[in-house]
């Protein structure tokens, strides 16, 4: 496999998006896993084929929500009744008084989740990048405008450099290329 | 429903049927969307330079406005005793209300699965901002001493003291800060896709590399377009309650106090239901020059304006509600304070006010019901303009009509704006659209990445409808049902 490493993988671009959920079915039926899809758009089938399961963001906003909710909760409390007691219309000056507390338990708890959803899903994506090697594929530019590529990364356990090159240009790609490190 | 058109493959007049004008292509939404911030400066648009010039002049007047008012105090505008909130607060409702609209957009009708909302999303988000902007300033103008602002906030300080948490300002403080925050992020993640087909675009150096810092190094990967689709849907899921929460606190702002007229159970719905009205009046009135001036009529169609007039009917029509529940309120209460309240609406000194919001809310939007109104240009432009004036009116109404007559009849007072308070609120506008004139200028005002996605959608939806016609599978051998139910 040294030769295999040499490179990042082999990139194929298709014409329309149903040509790319067609070909990303096919190298997963094939055996490929370590792949990669890139498109102007999210379409969801390829996301399934090359990326299926889990997308880890949801658990990340519920830790960050329920802390969020329980430092807007603590934070309140802890002043209003322990720190600084403050008696204010004559209301009850305890822990029974929580209801008073809620709109900022909520609205710390939405801003610590919406933290959680956009670096996490920035986390996760491994993103800002200065660089990555699919930049280096020809017309890889079109990625973010019209065209629709495919990428099996070397790293894949089936990659063969030319067999794996074989099966894309069986799939009718407009181009196959290899994608340097 | 009516989001099911097809992209019909021949080119067809704007009928207000269809939600995407036919003959687009992936190609011609990027170039058409994305060639607007990159037009290079020496060819930006004269009517551009020309309206942000005016825009820039007005935010001087803000400037103006406020450096006399951290010279000479709050006692330049006409607010007294017992009128201490005036326009200040009546513009900081408005203001707030009209960013509403945005989040709705962005946000309630990507749960619902609108995909014309593609179309005008980011344009009302970015009104939102810029709102939330302007109505920041006002309560904190408000304050006194501007610069201590930060006293709202928990913060330790030396002299061991805390905000009072139970006080509706204190939840306002967080509710709009958190609000600013969470639509701000909202709206640059949905720029960071399209912030890399800039980068790929531009053929300026210096304009490739500032727009390819801000695209974080997308690149459109499947893997990360999963995740990035799952943090949009989560972003909407916690944006609408969000929404619905903030105005709901403004609201409180007044509910939970004992004045006449504002203690009022139907105040936080109401509220929400005015704010959302009077956005999408905004987003009308900003929307149709917008489009006309930069040819966007194949992403906004009339079809759009149509929708858009027929939620600013409905919402109308709860505010409206609102109008019936008050007076009932107040004749149902047995209070004469509330009674008394009735009266001076409909005879006091402020009683335009009233009959004024009662024209401009009530009856001004009742044409809407009829399509032809809905899907014409100048009514729809007199209409959101009227709407625009009658929540101001609203706000004026429960605000200062409210405090002028006080439980004391020894401490009734008239309250008379100032010049100044005027010059600020001209001022915020200056401020508005000095950042919306940027904004159309460097950024895409349209979301393009959703705007393809829409066009593959609906193609699919179309490939799918002739194959039911003809009785056959068509042969992708592939199930596209569930695709377009995936957020947006």
């Amino acid at each position: 496999m040294q030769a295999s490493s040499d490179i990042y993988g082999v990139m194929a671009e298709f014409p329309s998006p149903s040509a790319l959920i067609e070909a990303s079915k096919k190298a997963r039926e094939a055996g490929y896993r370590k792949m990669d899809a890139y498109s102007p758009f999210p379409i969801e089938e390829v996301s399934e084929e090359v990326a299926p399961g889990d997308t880890g963001v949801p658990r990340i906003v519920l830790i960050c929500g329920l802390t969020g909710a329980a430092t807007g909760f603590i934070t309140q409390a802890m002043s209003q009744f322990v720190d600084y007691p403050l008696i204010i219309g004559g209301r009850p000056n305890n822990i029974t008084n929580w209801a008073a507390m809620i709109p900022m338990t909520f609205e710390f708890g939405i801003l610590f989740s919406a933290f959680g959803a956009v670096f996490g899903m920035l986390a996760l994506n491994g993103l800002p990048t200065l660089y990555h090697p699919t930049f280096n594929a020809p017309r890889f530019e079109r990625a973010s405008q019209d065209a629709f590529f495919l990428c099996i990364e070397s790293t894949d356990p089936l990659f063969d450099r030319a067999q794996t090159s074989q099966f894309l240009r069986s799939l009718n790609p407009l181009q196959v290329s290899e994608v340097t490190h | 429903m009516a989001q099911a058109q097809s992209i019909r493959p021949q080119s067809q007049p704007d009928t207000g049927d269809t939600y995407l004008l036919p003959g687009e292509t992936y190609s011609s939404i990027t170039s058409v969307i994305g060639d607007v911030p990159l037009t290079p400066p020496m060819k930006t648009p004269k009517g551009w330079i020309f309206g942000f010039a005016v825009s820039v002049a007005l935010l001087m007047v803000f400037l103006v406005s406020v450096t006399w008012l951290l010279i000479r105090g709050v006692g330049i505008w006409g607010i007294n005793i017992p009128v201490g909130w005036g326009m200040d607060i009546i513009n900081f409702v408005w203001w707030i209300g009209i960013g509403h609209a945005g989040t709705l957009i962005s946000a309630i009708l990507l749960l619902l699965n609108q995909g014309w909302r593609n179309s005008i999303n980011r344009f009302a988000e970015a009104m939102t901002l810029f709102a939330v902007a302007c109505a920041g300033q006002y309560p904190i103008l408000h304050l006194g001493r501007p610069w201590l602002f930060y006293w709202l906030t928990p913060y330790p300080n030396t002299h061991g003291l805390w905000p009072n948490f139970r006080s509706a300002l204190d939840w306002d403080v967080f509710a709009i800060s958190t609000y600013a925050t969470v639509s701000l992020l909202f709206w640059i993640v949905g720029l960071i896709p399209d912030f890399a087909t800039l980068r790929d675009r531009a053929t300026n150096p210096l304009v490739k590399r500032i727009y390819g810092v801000a695209a974080l190094g997308w690149r459109g990967s499947a893997l990360h377009w999963h995740r990035y689709e799952m943090a949009s849907l989560l972003l909407a899921g916690l944006s609408t309650p969000l929404v619905v929460s903030v105005h709901s606190t403004i609201s409180y702002d007044f509910a939970i106090s004992q004045i006449p007229g504002w203690q009022v159970t139907v105040f936080p719905p109401y509220f929400v239901a005015g704010a959302v009205f009077a956005g999408f009046a905004m987003v009308l009135l900003l929307m149709i020059p917008v489009r006309t001036f930069y040819g966007f009529e194949s992403y906004i169609t009339v079809r759009h304006l149509d929708v858009m007039a027929k939620v600013m009917l409905a919402t109308g029509m709860i505010v409206v509600y609102g109008y019936f529940m008050e007076v009932f309120g107040s004749l149902y209460s047995s209070s004469k304070y509330e009674q008394y309240l009735l009266y001076n609406r409909l005879h006091g000194p402020s009683a335009w006010a009233y009959y004024g919001l009662l024209f401009c809310n009530a009856v001004a939007i009742q044409p809407l019901w009829f399509r032809r109104v809905r899907q014409n240009i100048p009514a729809l432009m007199i209409i959101s303009t009227i709407v625009s004036i009658g929540m101001w009116l609203e706000r004026y109404v429960i605000i200062v009509i409210s405090l002028e007559r006080e439980f004391l009849p020894s401490s009734w007072d008239r309250y008379i704006p100032t010049i100044w308070d005027w010059s600020l609120y001209l001022g915020t506008m200056g401020l508005f659209f000095t950042l919306t004139f940027l904004f159309i200028r460097v950024l895409p005002m349209i979301n393009i990445f959703e705007i393809r996605m829409y066009l593959h959608q609906e193609t699919e939806r179309a490939h799918r409808r002739e194959a039911a016609l003809h009785g056959h599978g068509h042969d992708h051998g592939h199930d596209h049902a569930h695709g377009t139910a995936s957020a947006d």
